[in-house]
């Protein structure tokens, strides 16, 4: 009876540590273990080595939607943290109705990508968006076709992107801005800087951990997007804004691929170490340097 | 039957000792204090006996049960936090009941409970209100009569009073005295400042490094401290230590002190047993006792003061006293005086030392000679 | 917490009239400039739901509408036909319902729960299993797919919403738990030792001192849960099919396709239908929806 007192916690968590354990770490393995398997259409446990993923890198469809990551991922990441930053510091100027500037800005976060994208395929689709209104306009040879077109598809999808994610940045940002100290700011004035260099030489760059935390955050986000490309464009034209999760998608549901499919989920984990695990060790880092600081 | 006995207790974390055979026993009604630097292992001693860490070795008893392995809430305990703990969420009534509940005491004495102490401690005016509507006394009262509607065996204090101005812990340190005088509990009180200690305990236990020092009353630990570091420890300002060497004159054992004039300080009779001539000690003299000659303050008691020159380099009146900051031998020494008696900067005066209260260490072992 | 601390000093309250004058309208005309972008797409596509279908087919999305009717939400709600049933959405709202709410209280609940052991009765090996806890908020879908198609095709839950809501409540565990947890451990552990001093144990505790405590963090939790589980496309996609999939999968699966006669005012209708719920738990929550953001990417 004693000992069932002492122990409640650890029993009361032992269901969920095992569900969460083998959760996070038997699916994991499980999905490694078929990247390395002969599974086609149904899974299989047979060894069969490493060729599903050299098979993987050499396909187009594959190094296409890679690149496409890393453009759309760059893109998206700055878009979104330059124009959060200036809506940050635009609400930051003591505006009225700020909470209503900031409820606009931020709603996109609460839409669905599915939403979202479909809403942005009807406004840049040619057959229904700008371009059919333009030519009501009266200007026939007006073309607005990027969602068509194989070279600026890929441009549509970081456009919205950034459309569902700057309130993110900008809520994040203005919170950071809100956190500096006011004395700074005031010894700078007082220093005669104006406002864009106190923002530019001071504010900002006390804040930068905020930037660097808002950029992890939405890389992983771009790692792992897929409805926003299902919902607006399909990975089309073409393979033009294909990206990673779609590969897997494709390979293990509807071409029966499974072994090369799980190979493209472990690429998209590799991705997303590459980015968590530098940012962590430097968080962790970053941490003990000021633990030391602080005695 | 002593109320609280500790023996041989000792507790490691991995393989680091903190705290090392404490032996500590507290009769019924006593107030004890644990007293000692950040980090001595007090907090951990009395988090022991509350039953919040566990123990390594050795014994708890809390009137002569063997405690060890008691959850904290069967071994009859009360304890007031220096954060004060008030469940926020609650009213100060329902903080105060909400160990009785766990206890299933019958609400009408649980009232009668909270009325009897809400009275003793006067926040009858506060029942209803939550902790965040307190200030900061107030908080310590109420936290204080969560402690005693249990009417606990033993009450632990830790460091109740570090989180409130200076004016508001005077005050509430004599209402604590006052508080433990009516309702005489047995009392574990932990601290850093040896002023509290002073003024609150009947016994002071010091600890430095996990070690018990000395235990025994306040007038015991302030005028005969085992060691340096209890006698350093212990009083404010702090006790000087100058390095001297025994030396002997018209037959008398005495104290020389090193790099001055050579005289040698009469020790009273019966302190110089033991002691060769030629040895090395620590001459340690508290600021207040040194005095004007003049004044023969150990001369009125009978006993023997001696004379010796100091050069006065600094003076700081705090108001009641003034400090001087002196030399004496070229030793840096710390004298309080009468404000009205302060000399001037720069001047070199005699002083009085009242040679019966004068310890004598050995600079080894920094144990009292 | 950040939003305590607010920069004490207006830097546009200094220099001429004239020129605070200017500033100030460059910065309300930059703000109503974006503005417009947000909000635009979300008004075109509601006035859309208004028009008629020759009107929107042959002027496209972008024009004013000439004549009104709400005639398409209805059709939207009851009678529009997707993949060969007409029973409109409402079929797929209720396929959302019945798995957001069971799937964000089950979730948040052991979250709870999790986070209150995790952060005050810590033990050995506490911060290994709170290390692999945090390591599923990260780990992406995909490694999941095959996984949960196995462990989905044996418990007999596939194509089923059960199945989803098992999915949902165990990816969220981990959400909840980090949130939790890193929320509690900010509670003072005294507070917890004088409750056990009081008599308290293991579930009077949590009962009595972290649930009181708990409103903050368990409607942020509720809020991201939701929205999250609502809006979630992929598993919904992969596990279920037909009549019995979420409300996004169903929009994806009649707006996407590109076959047949569209109807963009009905279609328009069930979009902006899909996005109410996270919407309005948006805008009446928003204080927490932005409260859960900071504590989430910050810490």
């Amino acid at each position: 009876m004693r000992w069932l007192t002492d122990h409640t916690p650890q029993l009361v968590l032992i269901p969920t540590i095992a569900v969460t354990i083998a959760y996070v770490i038997l699916f994991s393995v499980w999905t490694l273990w078929m990247s390395v398997s002969n599974s086609t259409l149904l899974p299989d446990t047979t060894y069969a080595g490493f060729g599903e993923y050299v098979r993987l890198w050499t396909s187009r469809r594959w190094t296409v939607a890679y690149q496409n990551l890393f453009l759309f991922g760059s893109l998206y990441v700055i878009g979104s943290l330059v124009v959060g930053t200036l809506l940050a510091i635009l609400i930051d100027q003591r505006v009225k109705f700020e909470s209503v500037w900031r409820t606009i800005f931020l709603y996109p976060l609460a839409i669905s990508f599915i939403v979202t994208g479909t809403v942005w395929r009807w406004i840049f689709h040619p057959q229904t968006g700008v371009e059919l209104a333009l030519h009501d306009l009266g200007w026939i040879s007006a073309r607005f076709d990027w969602i068509t077109d194989r070279d600026f598809a890929l441009y549509v999808v970081v456009f919205t992107g950034i459309w569902h994610a700057s309130g993110f940045a900008m809520a994040l940002i203005l919170a950071g801005l809100r956190s500096v100290d006011g004395d700074l700011v005031k010894a700078a004035q007082i220093d005669g800087a104006s406002m864009p260099r106190t923002y530019r030489r001071v504010i900002l760059p006390t804040i930068w951990p905020i930037f660097l935390a808002v950029a992890v955050v939405l890389l992983q986000f771009a790692i792992k997007t897929y409805d926003l490309v299902v919902a607006l464009t399909q990975g089309g034209p073409g393979v033009a804004t294909t990206v990673p999760a779609i590969v897997v998608y494709d390979l293990m549901f509807q071409r029966g691929q499974i072994a090369q499919g799980a190979a493209a989920a472990v690429m998209i984990l590799v991705a997303l170490a590459l980015v968590l695990i530098p940012y962590a060790l430097y968080t962790g880092w970053r941490a003990r340097q000021q633990g030391d600081h602080h005695g | 039957m002593s109320s609280l006995l500790i023996k041989d207790l000792r507790k490691s974390y991995g393989g680091v000792e903190v705290l090392k055979n404490i032996n500590l026993e507290a009769e019924s009604g006593e107030f004890v204090a644990l007293v000692g630097p950040s980090g001595c292992g007090k907090s951990t001693l009395l988090s022991m006996i509350a039953g919040l860490e566990s123990v390594t070795s050795g014994e708890i008893r809390i009137e002569d049960r063997l405690v060890n392995d008691e959850a904290p809430k069967d071994r009859d305990i009360a304890m007031v936090f220096q954060s004060y703990a008030l469940y926020p969420t609650m009213t100060v009534r329902e903080n105060m009941s909400f160990g009785m509940e766990s206890r299933r005491i019958p609400k009408a004495e649980q009232a009668e409970t909270i009325a009897r102490v809400a009275a003793l401690l006067q926040i009858e005016p506060l029942l209803n209100r939550k902790p965040s509507q307190l200030s900061g006394g107030q908080r310590q009262r109420v936290a204080m009569g969560r402690a005693l509607v249990r009417d606990p065996k033993l009450i632990l204090f830790d460091e109740p009073l570090s989180n409130l101005d200076a004016k508001l812990r005077i005050e509430m340190r004599t209402e604590i005295k006052k508080l433990h005088q009516s309702v005489g509990k047995t009392t574990v009180y932990v601290t850093h400042d040896q002023i509290e200690a002073m003024t609150l305990a009947s016994r002071i236990a010091v600890m430095y490094k996990g070690v018990l020092q000395q235990y025994d009353t306040p007038k015991t630990i302030y005028e005969q401290p085992v060691n340096k570091f209890v006698a350093g420890f212990m009083g404010s300002p702090n006790m000087n230590f100058l390095s001297a060497t025994i030396g002997e004159s018209d037959g008398a054992r005495g104290v020389v002190l090193d790099g001055g004039d050579g005289a040698v300080l009469p020790l009273p009779e019966g302190r110089a047993g033991g002691l060769r001539p030629g040895q090395k000690v620590i001459f340690g003299v508290r600021p207040e006792h040194f005095s004007a000659p003049q004044e023969q303050r150990a001369e009125r008691r009978g006993e023997r003061s001696v004379i010796v020159s100091a050069m006065v380099d600094l003076i700081e009146p705090t108001g009641s006293e003034t400090i001087l900051m002196t030399r004496i031998a070229g030793q840096t020494a710390v004298v309080s005086c009468e404000p009205d008696d302060a000399p001037a900067e720069g001047a070199v005066i005699g002083l009085a030392v009242d040679m019966n209260k004068v310890c004598l260490f050995d600079p080894a072992t920094e144990l009292r000679l | 917490m950040a939003e305590a601390a607010h920069i004490e000093f207006n830097p546009l309250a200094t220099g001429s009239r004239r020129r605070q004058l200017t500033s100030k309208t460059i910065i309300y005309l930059c703000l109503t400039g974006f503005a417009l972008m947000y909000l635009l797409p979300v008004v075109i596509i509601f006035l859309n739901t208004l028009r008629p279908l020759d009107a929107i087919v042959r002027e496209g999305f972008i024009a004013w509408p000439e004549s009104v009717t709400f005639s398409h939400w209805a059709e939207a709600w009851g009678s529009f036909c997707i993949g060969g049933t007409c029973e409109g959405v409402s079929r797929f709202y209720q396929n959302s319902l019945m798995m957001a709410v069971p799937a964000t209280i089950l979730s948040t609940a052991i979250g709870l729960v999790n986070g209150y052991i995790l952060s005050k009765w810590r033990f050995k090996g506490a911060n290994f299993i709170f290390g692999v806890v945090t390591l599923g908020v990260f780990l992406p879908a995909q490694m999941t797919l095959l996984p949960w198609a196995f462990v989905l095709g044996n418990l007999g839950l596939s194509n089923t919403i059960s199945g989803l809501v098992l999915i949902h409540t165990i990816q969220g565990l981990s959400f909840t738990t980090l949130f939790c947890r890193n929320y509690f451990i900010n509670i003072p552990d005294d507070l917890i030792k004088a409750a056990r001093i009081d008599g308290a144990g293991f579930w009077r505790i949590f009962r009595r001192i972290i649930l009181p405590l708990s409103p903050p963090i368990l409607i942020v939790t509720v809020i991201w849960q939701f929205t999250g589980i609502w809006n979630e496309f992929l598993f919904g996609t992969v596990f279920t099919s037909g009549a019995n999939q979420p409300i996004t999968s169903a929009i994806v699966a009649f707006s996407g396709s590109g076959t047949g006669e569209r109807h963009y005012n009905v279609e328009a209708a069930a979009v902006l239908m899909s996005a109410i719920p996270p919407l309005i738990i948006y805008l009446v929550g928003g204080k927490y929806f932005v409260r859960g953001l900071t504590q989430g990417a910050v810490k």
